[in-house]
């Protein structure tokens, strides 16, 4: 017991740190939330939400995160299913797969959809030359939504498909055994089983879509303006930090809230279950 | 009817890789495109990578990136090993705290973990490559922790008992009885550490002060002005090795299970 409480103590450089590097910015952003320019207590900060442009741009960033999230969840799910079936021994390959294009950097990831969505770009010469209409999408909230899809799908997929592998194939089996046919099965059994991987997608690809920046920045041209890109302006071109911290914390409120009604989605359905 | 199924399987999974690499495939093609516009084709050619080397401010970047990422990932390692080791002996309560401090990065946004580290360097000291160097450490460690942290759950602390029975020394019994259990979640958690701060943009930009760019921060400056073909050559390669490196990583461990078998 002794032994177990001295090496309890390797956490301590880290605790530390965690009230450096954790505790005190967060202190730091609703002190500057909090004051004016002038250093004296106000609301103002936080209220600015109310203002028509932010309210417009904050309800924007939900609905797209709120898109991106369920196309991510369409697109995941099935995905997840069959490399789970396929039955690969080597898990590390699968996640290698989906983690790999992060290694070709991110904003030349975005700027290359730039380039296929673009009006005389590589989608729409394909689609000409097969006799299919073209798309004009670039510079829209459609082609924001996609660039979101197509970076945090990896977020959806791995912890899905984590979540089904630690599923006991005998009680698949067990189920179709008594009789369930594969709709039975996959809905009574697979999915409820998988939740809590579906929560942690959902988790992963909301939050940071509902506070990107740069995505829209770059396929949305400046037309399309996240709560993130409001926030980034405070900081950069207007300069007003207070205002940029203050909608900050609007948008970490918005953070938990989300987190904890799908909190509550898990926890409500744990408790169902045991009984 | 199975063949059928089958067939539609892998074809979706085809159009969704098709999706997530169609960008790195347009991005590799035009590192060998003769010509400075993005969307002509002007031809075959190596020039961007033979001017690589030669291209001052991407070779200043590209140092930048490294330095940066090297230490802050090893530096979460041996951070976030130690809490992981440290958290696993905790009483319970206290563990529940400092995991829950650990999910802190995880959960809050880019945005606001970037802004509010910026907040609190711009007090105590200049922003440039150190203030980075310790952001990039606060959003990676918990991703140290927590590959950490399972491996050591799944370790029998008999095995480790046993060996102090047998005379070794704590820091003996470490080094051959844990250390070898936890190594794997240490090293994904290094991988992902290093991943993330390869791939970071947002927290980067905030924290990075005037002067100092990484190659994400400097294609963000050149968004406008039109990007340096040879930043296409570079990412090619960079892409390039770390799909040679994870591929070798991941054969090698192949090999190993297979031995084991």
């Amino acid at each position: 017991m002794n032994n177990r409480f001295k090496t309890s103590f390797l956490a301590a450089p880290y605790a530390l740190w965690v009230l450096i590097c954790t505790i005190l910015p967060l202190l730091y952003i609703l002190g500057y939330a909090l004051t004016s320019s002038t250093g004296s207590f106000t609301l103002a900060n936080l209220t600015a939400i109310a203002d028509p442009v932010h309210l417009k741009s904050l309800w924007l960033s939900i609905k797209v995160a709120f898109l991106t999230t369920v196309i991510c969840l369409v697109i995941a799910y099935p995905v997840a299913l069959i490399l789970h079936n396929l039955k690969i021994t080597n898990k590390g390959f699968i996640v290698f797969m989906f983690i790999l294009p992060m290694w070709m950097n991110f904003m030349l990831r975005i700027l290359a959809w730039q380039i296929i969505l673009s009006n005389n770009g590589i989608l729409n010469s394909i689609l000409s030359a097969v006799g299919l209409p073209t798309l004009h999408i670039l510079y829209t909230k459609s082609a924001v939504t996609l660039g979101m899809v197509y970076d945090f799908l990896p977020y959806m997929i791995l912890p899905i498909y984590n979540a089904l592998s630690k599923i006991n194939d005998q009680v698949i089996e067990a189920a179709a055994d008594l009789g369930a046919n594969w709709l039975t099965t996959f809905t009574k059994i697979t999915i409820p089983l998988s939740k809590d991987g579906i929560i942690s997608g959902i988790i992963m690809v909301f939050v940071p879509a509902l506070s990107s920046f740069v995505v829209s920045n770059l396929l949305g041209g400046g037309k399309v303006l996240l709560i993130g890109n409001v926030i980034e302006q405070e900081f950069t071109l207007a300069r007003n930090w207070n205002l940029g911290s203050g909608l900050s914390i609007i948008l970490m409120i918005f953070v938990i809230l989300s987190m904890s009604i799908m909190n509550k989605v898990d926890d409500s359905e744990n408790g169902g279950m045991l009984v | 009817m199975i063949n059928v199924k089958k067939g539609a399987s892998y074809f979706y999974l085809g159009l969704v890789f098709l999706f997530l690499y169609a960008p790195i495939l347009v991005l590799i093609v035009l590192s060998f495109n003769n010509s400075m516009s993005r969307t002509v084709w002007g031809g075959f050619t190596f020039k961007w990578y033979l001017n690589l080397t030669s291209n001052d401010d991407i070779m200043a970047a590209l140092g930048t990136t490294i330095r940066i990422t090297l230490s802050s990932s090893i530096l979460a390692t041996i951070l976030g090993t130690s809490a992981a080791i440290g958290i696993h002996y905790m009483k319970k309560r206290h563990a529940a705290i400092m995991l829950g401090a650990t999910n802190i990065p995880l959960l809050n946004a880019d945005i606001v973990t970037g802004i509010s580290l910026m907040l609190l360097f711009t007090r105590f000291t200049p922003l440039g490559e150190f203030s980075v160097v310790l952001a990039h450490i606060a959003f990676s460690v918990p991703y140290v922790i927590f590959n950490v942290l399972p491996r050591l759950q799944s370790l029998s602390e008999a095995c480790y008992e046993a060996a102090m029975d047998l005379g070794a020394t704590p820091t003996y019994a470490f080094a051959k009885v844990v250390w070898p259990e936890i190594f794997p979640g240490v090293l994904s958690g290094f991988l992902m550490a290093l991943t993330m701060s390869l791939d970071d943009f947002t927290i980067t930009y905030f924290t990075k002060g005037a002067g100092v760019n990484t190659l994400s921060t400097m294609l963000y400056t050149q968004l406008r002005k039109g990007i340096q073909p040879e930043l296409y050559a570079l990412s090619t390669i960079l892409f390039l090795l770390a799909f040679v490196l994870l591929l070798v990583i991941n054969f090698k461990g192949e090999g190993k299970k297979e031995v084991a078998k």
